[in-house]
């Protein structure tokens, strides 16, 4: 991901043409700033993914956050427990719009080992908050991470803030960050 | 000098005539049971006399034996090591099921603080003398004790499905 990507119209020397929409899916895929948490193991492959050896920063992804309120996607890396729970849904909705979630790890997908006897686990982090990318693996390993990152990039470079479609319910231009995609 | 379980078990055997109910040799680690009340001098014993010294507790935890004869038991289960002696014991509290209370050893071992809150929490014992007896593991407002074999799993927590 890099300039060399925005679709840019030739013009006149010195001056570049693209509609908004590509501009603004532009900046955002590639400054995605992720929130400074971790939950379990799934965390040590984020921390990790983020080192200089993996370095999550080459897909503008690597500045992360140690606040909700300057963030704009939650890696949910690890078993979410009932009693974590309100937290995140809290952490989440602290975040401002247009935001994004990994749910990273077969616990944050769908309670991983604690499906069956985990009574204290909540079966899947999309019970609390909707999740964008799901990313399976107990653990992922870091490139699986950068795997997710880059789905998740894909998605955004469809986003057409402006252009696509109707307006959301709440007056919110469709599509920013809510919507439900496979 | 480290002493050997025979002769700690002799030693407490003939300290505690009532308290001490016996020591088991055939089934793994071996272990020494104790009446639950008087599970405070009996460790009190343990960590200040010479020769014996244990010093650490390393955990305290429970059992639940719900097959137990008299209608199922709780046991609850001390580690105790001595650094300066290194020698190990186990001592075992055996509870009734129904009313599962045992006294407090944080006056004794402070650090059996978060040990007991994590044994009530999870099988329901009550310890008295506790200084701050509340769950430790599970949201306070949680229902039940998980560890108990009879544990019915919620159907949900918080407004969300736990099935």
């Amino acid at each position: 991901m890099g300039p060399q990507n925005l679709p840019v119209q030739p013009a006149a020397p010195g001056v570049l043409l693209t509609t908004l929409d590509e501009a603004l899916d532009w900046a955002r895929r590639g400054s995605i700033w992720p929130m400074t948490f971790g939950l379990a193991c799934c965390a040590i492959e984020m921390m990790c993914a983020g080192a200089p050896h993996f370095d999550l920063d080459r897909y503008g992804a690597g500045a992360f956050r140690p606040s909700p309120r300057q963030a704009d996607l939650m890696i949910v890396a690890g078993t979410v427990t009932f009693k974590m729970a309100p937290v995140i849904k809290r952490l989440y909705e602290q975040v401002p719009d247009p935001k994004w979630v990994i749910a990273m790890g077969a616990c944050a997908c769908r309670g991983g080992p604690y499906y069956r006897h985990g009574y204290h686990v909540v079966k899947g982090v999309d019970r609390i908050v909707p999740v964008d990318v799901y990313l399976p693996g107990c653990p992922p390993r870091p490139e699986a991470l950068l795997d997710a990152v880059m789905a998740l990039q894909a998605k955004m470079d469809r986003m057409k803030t402006f252009s696509a479609g109707k307006p959301g319910p709440a007056g919110e231009p469709a599509g920013a960050g809510k919507e439900k995609e496979a | 000098m480290a002493m050997e379980f025979p002769v700690i078990a002799k030693l407490l055997e003939g300290r505690f005539p009532e308290a001490v109910k016996g020591a088991v040799t055939d089934k793994g680690d071996p272990w020494i049971e104790a009446a639950a009340d008087s599970v405070p001098e009996v460790l009190e014993f343990l960590k200040e006399e010479e020769g014996l010294k244990f010093d650490l507790l390393l955990m305290v935890t429970g059992v639940d034996r719900p097959d137990a004869e008299g209608g199922g038991s709780i046991e609850v289960v001390y580690h105790l090591l001595s650094t300066t002696e290194g020698h190990e014991l186990v001592l075992k509290a055996v509870l009734p099921r129904e009313n599962p209370v045992c006294p407090s050893a944080v006056p004794i071992y402070p650090a059996a603080l978060w040990h007991e809150r994590e044994t009530f929490d999870l099988l329901g014992v009550e310890f008295t003398g506790h200084p701050d007896l509340r769950r430790i593991l599970c949201p306070e407002d949680w229902v039940g004790h998980p560890l108990r074999k009879d544990y019915e799993y919620p159907e949900e927590y918080g407004g969300i499905s736990a099935k």
